[in-house]
């Protein structure tokens, strides 16, 4: 956010006819009740009522922060703290017209790049009238297969032209677009819900299921590839009462599975959370999607509140969260934090979350993905998801595939498949005119690897040894045409951006990378030194994995540093 | 009781406590591990985000934070392996590429640069600092100087995160925070506004804590910008010369001038201080400060309505030599002796002085004077409740010092606002909130710490009594109360009982304007949970029902049997540095030290016996009594040290009539106080910066105060001035000191006078002066000399005849004046933050003073529109005594129908107007209710 113009009381003489600080506007405090209504304000809902007086008032005002913080008994920098952390929050000056009328944000991640992103912004800007229309830049909007995207207030737009996003500000089409999703009783009708069923009569044990993900090999999928079964017994491990999250903070530049997952079939997620849930003996389930996905929002509001109503669970039992964009909260502690209404810093392990995590409580933290496979995996057995894999990998990933390629999109293909297997066989092969030079395989985070190892099996653990991981699946395709450096130095730029600054090694060692790479000629010793800090010295994953576009750069294509 | 935990460090076999974190066991092993987010002091959670500490674990993928990791069974882990030391050195290259060198850092002497040093991280590799967009750039200063006493430099910000630990956690003021996000962390005050318009309260926690000097206290700024560094000449361990927490300070001097205080480890503060112990030190150098003896001109006569400029004093006073000012005021005692008897004298001494020199005072003025006449402001703060608390249980003391706030599950405070007035003490209720603990907050007025409160009850003024008695009503008709305890401690439960049947909720809401149901979960709470505390202050003790108000809240203590266990009891938030000390030396008109009564006949022959001397066997007067007595021509002389009842006492037309009929008044003081304006002799004395004496804090920490300073001038020691005087009225006082050639003796040995008075007292049996020497704060009691204090008392019992404690039961009556049509508001007096009392220090001390400059008047915003008045604009405040005029504060915190004001300023001094009626038992007077009006001034 751009913090330029806050508003600020007068120091000295000027405050003696008042007390200190500022002073509760009577008006801000109506604002704020109708906004909030007369509910008990919940600490942990700073987030949610942040984005309820955004939605409304347009911006963030000092009064208002001042006023919900007097509602909700805080002081007024725990409000501050928490809107100034979060990108989506805007905060302006009391006395502030306001932001222009429509927010169109272009992405600005390395698949939006590779498709021309930047000539996208500079052609818009030329086009629309700023007085009515803001663009900003954003990180990765989670579109990267129908790139260039942007999102048009909550509207998302694939392939985007600078024309078409003039056209829909004129005509002000601002909302999400519907979502044609398998809703409740179509789900329910193809056997949906049927396992939770038997779960719940105890036809279906948690150990049974504990089982049967253990054969079928699922691990997590939202980066780290964890045993899902082995975090299942950890967590019953630890006493209760106990909790548990659904990430869906997709952000790793390139991903956008778990959107897909998402609008087609939501109650398969949803099932496989209740199953999950009711696993570990989880009191609630809260459900952290990204601010970007808001016709998710709208779909998953609807379909819980259809599952409170068909009685599959108690009202309440999930609670849908909105993110306010910040990739480093799809780590999960840093998650947590962003639920229980802070800012999304991760926190230190030990204690992990399956300790001490929600509310200082047992929690069982799963990917979007990861619950989606829960019913296939119950419906088909264990050995056949077990057998999908490939070299040596077991079961079905879903693969994001952006860049070069003929056919961009979600991959559904074996774990263990090859760069080349995936491009030639599920997408087409390359672009028209486009020979592969690389990829990343793992979003932003997982590096960057040169053509001659586009036969390395996209598995958790095979990619390590080359300097990379695979983490959320996200392949990112680039070819002869396109400039490693400048791909390496966007997503340096983006950790920048996104590095949440809680410890150093991460906050400085971005922005001090960037600027070596921004400079040219790298001292190659530093660099190195600084990378040992990051990856050595940093509280979380984002530091460790952020120097790896540019070790990747330095060891795979020499070539492109000038 | 775990076991340890066996592990190796560097090689070393060690074992760890539970709960320790690697990097305690390495600095309890000697090894040094570089740390900046870290600080090892209580209260500071370490938060592993600098990675100045990282060590190696073997077997773990990455470094870990030392702070916070806690070693585990067989881990081997390395400190300063090449693994660690490179990350360690590129952490600190990376950190110190974007701050000023060090020759033009804020503090070149910032424990930053000491680790710095140690680490040796290559320089000149990395570009400085390179944010996305620089704050300069959005048009915000890394420079803040708004504040009057602090400076930001954001520049040299390593976003460590420790001001914010200091203002949430530790002060618990929750003003700073770190906001934005990645390189542009920074700490903010508020909603990102200077600090000088932000609710910043000015402790100086984040000063004192910050590792680079990007926050810094503006003294110290001034003194490293001249010099380069900070030329620190000396450091001095003392005490906060201001309220009665009684913060253990270090005193930094340079060219004789206090540069920098901060606050030092141990029980009574933790190293916390508020805006006046660590702001408020340069009253001492100003240039009103006394430096010659005064005598009053003969061409100028007293007038209870003089105003006197205290920096020309020469229209009232010539300056005069040591001998001819001494032996003036003595030879006015002894006239006034030999004509009219001791009956006609009386002495103030003060609750800001000195154990040592409490006891010589009461025993000058018994000794020497003949009268029990001695009193101080303990009789305009807590006399009520010590009545009640001596009636009751047999103690004037506290039970349990402000820090068992943390091992209480409920607390009360109720009449007192400790973040203005005992700002450290409100720390620990603060953090015992933060921990889950209940807290009550009553008070008529809002507070900061009802924002924290778990239940906030604003009673109406003056109704004390029938809020408390409706809490008894519920635990005596719900049998809450203890039967247990009352049969094995505790008298009178059927009177107190009686009394309140008829007190119940629903009878009492109407008159003190608390919902029923509300006062039953808070006496319920209070009464359920495992460990209750109440805390009071002068809003409950300034009435004419102050000794009902307090005998109440020690009902709720004894029939509940809350009281005498960790993290229960009875505390009275003492006001003065020294005025639980001063009171325990006897500086009372009813009691020997140690609260020995002096109309018992055996004691009065154990004193005279000591001192020499036939001894007054009759009561003294009380501070309000005595000046009501010289208006009766019945007290004709006086002796005051170091109080200021010219602005403290009430209806201050009327006292200062009082004083200026006197025939003879000395006046011992460090500045010209309004008091002083009254005097025949003034002697310019010493201030608390100045003198070695021992300090009795609210929580019976008996403490060591040291010289810092030399005395100004010809200023003398108050001890040594007690001394001469004593002589010249022929007493033949014997402490070491020696005859000064310009007149008097000085050098008085204050551990001879220390001894002599605690022959007197057997509360300090278990504390001689070597050992305040050596530990330099000691609680009493202890049961010798090698014995720890004890800090809860009561557990077996209580100092009254059979062990019993006694319930008295309170009436509800109404205060003493009712507002009417002509006076239709409620005023109240108090303190702010940033004054101390009087003002005569605090207004004084540059900062404080620059904070709030001039006297004010506080309303709320509605009451202050209904009476067609302006915010800012100045207004007339008048009552049945008088009137004065202040500037007008809309402040949500005072209720509407109430006005406030401070009584710090002299030019809109709240005394012009209080009520001198007094409470019947502790003659206290009802200095926090009164009818008022406010006009605007035309």
């Amino acid at each position: 956010m751009d913090d330029s113009t806050l508003e600020r009381p007068k120091a000295g003489k000027g405050r003696r006819w008042q007390t200190r600080g500022r002073i509760a506007d009577p008006a801000a405090a109506r604002d704020i009740d109708l906004v909030l209504g007369h509910e008990p304000v919940r600490r942990d809902h700073l987030i949610e009522y942040l984005h309820r007086i955004q939605d409304r008032f347009g911006a963030l005002m000092p009064r208002h922060l001042k006023a919900l913080a007097d509602r909700m008994r805080l002081s007024e920098v725990e409000v501050f703290e928490v809107a100034s952390f979060y990108h989506h929050f805007d905060i302006r000056r009391d006395d502030d017209a306001g932001p222009a009328a429509i927010t169109i944000r272009v992405c600005d991640s390395v698949s939006c790049m590779l498709a021309g992103g930047e000539a996208l912004v500079e052609r818009l800007t030329d086009l629309v009238d700023p007085a009515h229309v803001r663009i900003m830049r954003a990180p990765c909007i989670g579109r990267c297969a129908e790139a260039p995207a942007a999102l048009i207030g909550k509207r998302a737009v694939g392939h985007a032209t600078a024309e078409r996003l003039r056209d829909l500000a004129a005509a002000g089409t601002v909302t999400p677009e519907p979502v044609a999703a398998t809703r409740l009783a179509e789900y329910q009708a193809a056997g949906g819900y049927r396992l939770l069923a038997s779960m719940r009569s105890g036809a279906l044990t948690p150990a049974a299921i504990t089982e049967a993900l253990s054969d079928a090999g699922l691990r997590g999928l939202g980066g780290a590839g964890f045993p899902a079964g082995r975090k299942w017994s950890i967590v019953r491990s630890f006493p209760a009462p106990r909790l548990m999250t659904i990430n869906a903070d997709e952000g790793e530049p390139g991903t956008f599975k778990d959107r897909c997952l998402l609008e087609a079939d939501p109650h398969r997620v949803l099932e496989g959370a209740l199953i999950a849930a009711q696993a570990v003996e989880a009191e609630r389930i809260y459900l952290y999607l990204r601010d970007e996905y808001a016709h998710l929002h709208q779909l998953l509001g609807a379909e819980i509140d259809a599952l409170a109503r068909a009685e599959l669970i108690k009202p309440g039992f999930i609670e849908l969260r909105r993110g306010a964009g910040a990739y480093v909260c799809g780590e999960e502690s840093a998650m947590l934090a962003s639920i229980e209404g802070r800012r999304g810093l991760p926190r230190h392990r030990p204690p992990y979350i399956a300790e001490a995590g929600l509310f200082g409580r047992p929690t069982l933290n799963h990917n979007v993905e990861t619950l989606y496979w829960i019913r296939d995996i119950l419906d088909h057995g264990a050995e056949w998801f077990a057998g999908q894999g490939l070299n040596g990998a077991r079961g079905l990933r879903s693969f994001s595939v952006s860049g070069r390629v003929r056919f961009p999109g979600l991959k559904r293909a074996p774990a263990g498949i090859t760069l080349r297997e995936l491009v030639d066989q599920h997408c087409g092969g390359m672009a028209e005119g486009h020979r592969l030079a690389g990829y990343l395989p793992g979003g932003a985070s997982g590096g960057m690897l040169p053509a001659s190892r586009a036969d390395l099996p996209l598995e958790f653990g095979r990619l390590e040894p080359h300097g990379c991981f695979i983490g959320s699946h996200a392949i990112v395709v680039f070819s002869d045409q396109d400039d490693p450096a400048a791909i390496a130095l966007n997503l340096m730029q983006f950790f920048r951006h996104e590095s949440c600054g809680q410890c150093t090694p991460c906050r400085l060692g971005t922005e001090k990378l960037v600027a070596l790479m921004e400079q040219g000629a790298l001292d190659r010793a530093l660099v190195a030194d600084i990378d040992h800090a990051m990856r050595e010295g940093s509280i979380c994953g984002l530091g460790q994995a952020a120097p790896n576009p540019l070790a990747c750069l330095i060891r795979y294509f020499p070539e492109a540093l000038r | 009781m775990s076991d340890p935990i066996r592990f190796s460090i560097d090689g070393r076999p060690v074992d760890a406590e539970p709960g320790e974190t690697l990097w305690q066991v390495a600095k309890r092993l000697g090894i040094a591990i570089p740390h900046l987010c870290h600080l090892d002091q209580p209260g500071y959670r370490p938060d592993g985000n600098c990675r100045a500490c990282l060590c190696e674990i073997e077997g773990e993928r990455t470094l870990a934070a030392s702070c916070i990791r806690k070693p585990a069974p067989g881990m081997v882990v390395h400190t300063a392996s090449e693994r660690v030391s490179r990350a360690q050195r590129t952490v600190f290259e990376l950190i110190e590429a974007g701050l000023p060198a060090r020759a033009g850092a804020p503090d070149p002497d910032a424990p930053f640069w000491h680790w710095s040093e140690q680490v040796a991280a290559p320089q000149g590799r990395l570009p400085g600092r390179h944010g996305v967009v620089s704050p300069e750039a959005a048009g915000l200063s890394l420079h803040d100087s708004s504040h009057a006493a602090i400076a930001v430099d954001l520049t040299a910000c390593i976003a460590c995160g420790l001001c914010e630990r200091a203002c949430r956690e530790v002060q618990v003021n929750d003003v700073i925070g770190m906001a934005y996000r990645g390189i542009q962390t920074r700490p903010v005050f508020d909603a990102d506004d200077p600090m000088g318009a932000s609710t910043c309260v000015g402790c100086g926690e984040c000063v004192q804590v910050c590792p680079t000097g990007a926050l810094l206290e503006k003294t110290v700024q001034t003194s490293i910008k001249q010099s380069g560094r900070l030329p620190i000449d000396r450091e001095v361990d003392t005490l906060c010369p201001y309220c009665g927490v009684g913060c253990l300070t270090r005193v930094a001097v340079a060219n004789d001038r206090i540069v920098r205080v901060d606050g030092r480890p141990g029980r009574a503060n933790d190293s916390r201080l508020c805006i006046k112990g660590r702001f408020g030190f340069d009253y001492v150098h100003h240039p009103h400060r006394l430096i010659r003896p005064l005598i009053r001109r003969d061409d100028a006569p007293k007038r209870g309505d003089a105003s006197l400029d205290p920096s020309n004093p020469w229209p009232t006073f010539r300056e005069a030599s040591w001998e001819e000012a001494l032996e003036r005021a003595a030879a006015g005692f002894r006239r006034i002796l030999d004509r009219h008897g001791g009956a006609a004298l009386a002495g103030f001494g003060s609750a800001k002085c000195s154990n040592e020199e409490a006891y010589l005072f009461q025993k000058l003025i018994r000794q020497g004077f003949g009268t029990n006449n001695v009193d101080h402001c303990t009789r305009l703060c807590h006399a009520s409740s010590v009545t009640a608390l001596m009636e009751g249980i047999g103690s004037g003391a506290v039970s349990a010092p402000f820090n068992a706030a943390l091992d209480a599950d409920f607390i009360m405070i109720i009449g007192a606002r400790p973040t203005e007035n005992h700002p450290v003490a409100a720390t620990y209720v603060k953090e015992a909130v933060r921990t889950g603990k209940t807290l009550v907050v009553a008070d008529p007025r809002g507070s900061a710490l009802m924002r924290h409160a778990t239940h906030a009850l604003r009673f109406r003024p003056g109704t004390d009594v029938a809020l408390l008695n409706a809490m008894l009503h519920v635990i005596v008709a719900e049998n809450l109360y203890d039967p247990d305890y009352i049969a094995a401690h505790v008298d009178n439960f059927d009177a107190l009982k009686a009394n309140v049947a008829e007190c119940s909720p629903e009878v009492m809401a109407p008159l003190c304007g608390i919902d029923p149901g509300m006062i039953r979960t808070v006496a319920r709470l209070y009464a359920r949970s495992r460990a209750s505390l109440i805390f009071w202050g002068m809003g409950v003790s300034q009435h004419v029902h102050g000794t009902d108000n307090a005998r109440c809240l020690i009902a709720l203590a004894l029939i509940t049997g809350q009281i005498g266990r960790p993290g229960t009891g009875l505390h009275p938030l003492r006001g003065q540095n020294n005025v639980q000390g001063a009171s325990d030396a006897g500086l009372i008109p009813m009691f020997y030290p140690n609260y020995g009564p002096v109309d018992s006949p055996d004691l009065t022959a154990r004193f005279q016996q000591a001192w020499g001397r036939p001894l007054d066997p009759a009561r003294g007067l009380t501070v309000v009594e005595i000046l009501h007595a010289i208006l009766a021509d019945r007290i004709k002389g006086m002796l005051i040290m170091g109080e200021n009842p010219a602005m403290s006492d009430p209806d201050q037309i009327h006292a200062r009539a009082a004083l200026a009929r006197l025939e003879h008044l000395v006046v011992q003081d460090i500045f010209l106080t309004e008091t002083a304006w009254h005097a025949d002799v003034v002697l310019p004395a010493s201030a608390h910066a100045e003198k070695l004496g021992t300090f009795t804090n609210t929580n019976r920490q008996v403490q060591l105060g040291r010289p810092v300073l030399p005395l100004p001038g010809e200023a003398r020691l108050d001890i040594d001035l007690l001394v001469s005087l004593a002589n010249r009225l022929g007493l033949g006082w014997s402490y070491g000191q020696q005859p000064h050639p310009e007149g008097g003796e000085t050098g008085v040995e204050v551990s001879a006078v220390y001894e002599e008075m605690r022959g007197h007292m057997v509360s300090l049996k278990g504390l001689p002066w070597s050992r305040i020497a050596a530990e330099g704060s000691v609680t009493y009691p202890a049961a010798d000399a090698t014995s720890a204090g004890r800090e809860v008392l009561f557990g077996d019992g209580f100092p009254r005849a059979g062990g019993r404690a006694r319930l008295v039961p309170a009436r509800v009556s109404p205060p003493n004046e009712a507002p009417d049509e002509r006076y239709p508001l409620v005023l109240t007096t108090g303190r702010l933050l940033e004054h101390w009392h009087t003002g005569s220090m605090s207004r004084r001390a540059s900062v404080l003073a620059g904070l709030e400059p001039e006297g004010l008047a506080a309303m709320h915003p509605d009451e202050i529109s209904r009476r067609g008045l302006i915010a800012g604009d100045r207004v007339r405040i008048a009552t049945r005594r008088g009137a004065i005029e202040a500037r007008l504060r809309a402040d949500r915190d005072v209720a509407p129908g109430m006005v406030f004001v401070p009584f710090a300023f002299n030019e809109a001094a709240a005394n012009v107007l209080t009520n001198p009626a007094l409470d019947p038992f502790g003659k206290i007077p009802e200095l926090k209710f009164a009818a008022a009006q406010v006009t605007a001034l035309g």
